[in-house]
């Protein structure tokens, strides 16, 4: 069930990446976590809202569990983030407009 | 209500179930002619409007474990349905009861399988679906087929066998098990009532849910709210197993304090360390004072899930209890997101160190920190229940812990 509301935690992902703003809310990354197999190219591209977990999964640094699977974008963030669901070797990105 | 006097001729032969005796009013195995002498018809069926709001009104929240609201299920797939090109809508009552403490619904379905179908049949006549399935596992398949039998307006029901898995009752695992025979959840950016069965809109709806609907429509939203609190209205079934006396099953009200349902059970409540509500996916907690409610915003409200309750004596030691579910949760991951296949063998390990008394301090922050890594990441909530277990654990055997990092467990038995 997709009950998250990537709204719900705005000001947690103000606080995870200081001196950027992403109060934009205009879109976000989901993640199909079936398909990703952790080849780190949106790590690389998103390097501000993404890490690798211990497994080499993207994981969105200091966001709360709801903001984990569709992860909130700023404006600022649309080109690098449009680059990643081109580029995703394993199409397990899309970009979901709010 | 009004207190007026009612001068309305008296209904002679079926009554609205008092207390909170309801789904299993019509005795154990009821069959149809038996269940309309306890209950009455269903009346004419309302339009999806009606039974929207009948059921917004009722405040009755889905009996599977996620709570969410009948209602708002409803709507959102009588709304799909509308547009010229929309395709009927799909409903599917859900019997496939996955976790192993849950048995509320086979004795449901083996009891009052009549009432399930009351609910079935008048879901789908508000959504005008064009099918109607119902998913169970084998061995409640015998008692639905002699109920529908029993009736005329329920052959166009499809029974379908559910696979006797963990995950076989998530919502998209239903429908992709319909689908494709495969009974693993699936990612989603759209809802199943939007998109679901063969993108049709699609309502998955637990099959106790389904049976007080099938009450709901008969004797209305007020009578669904005369037992339970306002935050929780009506009754719920649960499953009770642990360190009982006997495993069974309860029908109590909404907010009904934990250890008044114990000591129906036929436990002592000062003779349990902790209580785990909600099953593999939920929480262990120390019944004095919580009260079970599904949407309780009070700090002594703890969901009941999918309506389980396994009570932990103080003999026996849950953390390695906690080890023992969280090994099996590891095992039954799908194995199709990462962060699930890789990070819930990590956490059970990590729960097994602990269990079994590792002299590492590190461990408690270490399971913590794995928790937090996998909540939320995967295309069904199996990491996130996992991890909320484990933490609940830490918390609810805060002693333990502690006993167990300095080597001993004062636990006398340890399964």
């Amino acid at each position: 069930m997709t009950r998250n509301r990537a709204t719900r935690n705005r000001a947690t992902g103000n606080r995870a990446t200081p001196g950027t703003s992403r109060g934009g809310g205009s879109a976000t990354l989901h993640i199909d976590w079936t398909r990703c197999d952790g080849r780190g190219l949106c790590t690389e591209l998103l390097p501000d809202l993404l890490v690798r977990d211990d497994w080499g999964y993207p994981l969105a640094a200091g966001r709360p569990a709801g903001e984990q699977t569709n992860v909130p974008l700023g404006r600022e963030d649309l080109p690098a983030a449009g680059d990643a669901v081109a580029l995703c070797p394993r199409l397990a990105l899309s970009l979901r407009r709010r | 209500m009004s207190t007026a006097p009612d001068t309305r001729p008296v209904e002679p032969v079926s009554a609205a179930p008092a207390g909170t005796h309801r789904l299993f009013a019509a005795g154990p195995a009821a069959d149809h002619g038996t269940h309309l002498r306890t209950y009455g018809p269903v009346p004419e069926s309302p339009d999806p409007s009606g039974l929207v709001r009948i059921l917004k009104e009722s405040g009755l929240t889905g009996r599977g474990g996620a709570a969410f609201p009948a209602w708002r299920k409803l709507e959102a797939t009588a709304s799909a349905r509308g547009g010229v090109f929309a395709p009927a809508p799909v409903v599917i009552a859900n019997g496939a009861e996955g976790e192993p403490l849950s048995f509320k619904d086979r004795v449901l379905l083996h009891n009052a399988p009549h009432l399930v179908l009351d609910g079935l049949l008048a879901v789908a006549r508000a959504l005008n679906a064009s099918r109607i399935h119902l998913h169970t596992t084998a061995g409640n398949i015998a008692p639905v087929e002699r109920a529908i039998a029993q009736r005329r307006d329920a052959r166009g029901i499809r029974i379908s066998e559910a696979e006797e898995s963990f995950l076989s009752g998530e919502a998209s695992a239903v429908v992709n098990a319909l689908h494709t025979g495969s009974a693993v959840p699936v990612d989603r950016v759209r809802r199943l009532s939007e998109d679901g069965l063969k993108g049709r809109p699609t309502l998955v709806q637990n099959v106790e849910t389904l049976a007080h609907i099938g009450l709901i429509a008969r004797f209305g939203a007020q009578w669904f709210r005369s037992a339970g609190t306002p935050h929780d209205p009506g009754t719920r079934l649960v499953s009770v197993s642990g360190d009982v006396p006997a495993e069974r099953v309860l029908e109590i009200a909404g907010g009904a304090r934990l250890d008044d349902v114990l000591r129906e059970a036929g436990a002592d409540p000062a003779s349990l360390s902790a209580v785990l509500v909600g099953g593999f996916h939920g929480r262990w907690v120390a019944p004095a004072g919580r009260r079970l409610s599904a949407a309780d915003p009070s700090m002594q409200a703890v969901p009941p899930g999918a309506g389980i309750l396994h009570a932990l004596g103080a003999h026996r030691c849950g953390l390695a209890e906690t080890a023992r579910i969280t090994s099996y949760l590891a095992g039954q991951s799908a194995r199709q997101c990462g962060p699930c296949m890789f990070g819930l063998p990590a956490l059970a390990s990590a729960m097994a160190r602990l269990a079994s008394g590792e002299d590492d301090p590190t461990l408690p922050a270490e399971l913590e920190r794995l928790g937090l890594s996998v909540a939320g990441r995967g295309s069904c909530h199996h990491p996130d229940g996992t991890a909320r277990l484990v933490g609940s654990a830490l918390e609810a055997f805060a002693a333990d812990v502690a006993h167990h990092l300095d080597g001993y467990c004062n636990r006398k038995a340890r399964p």
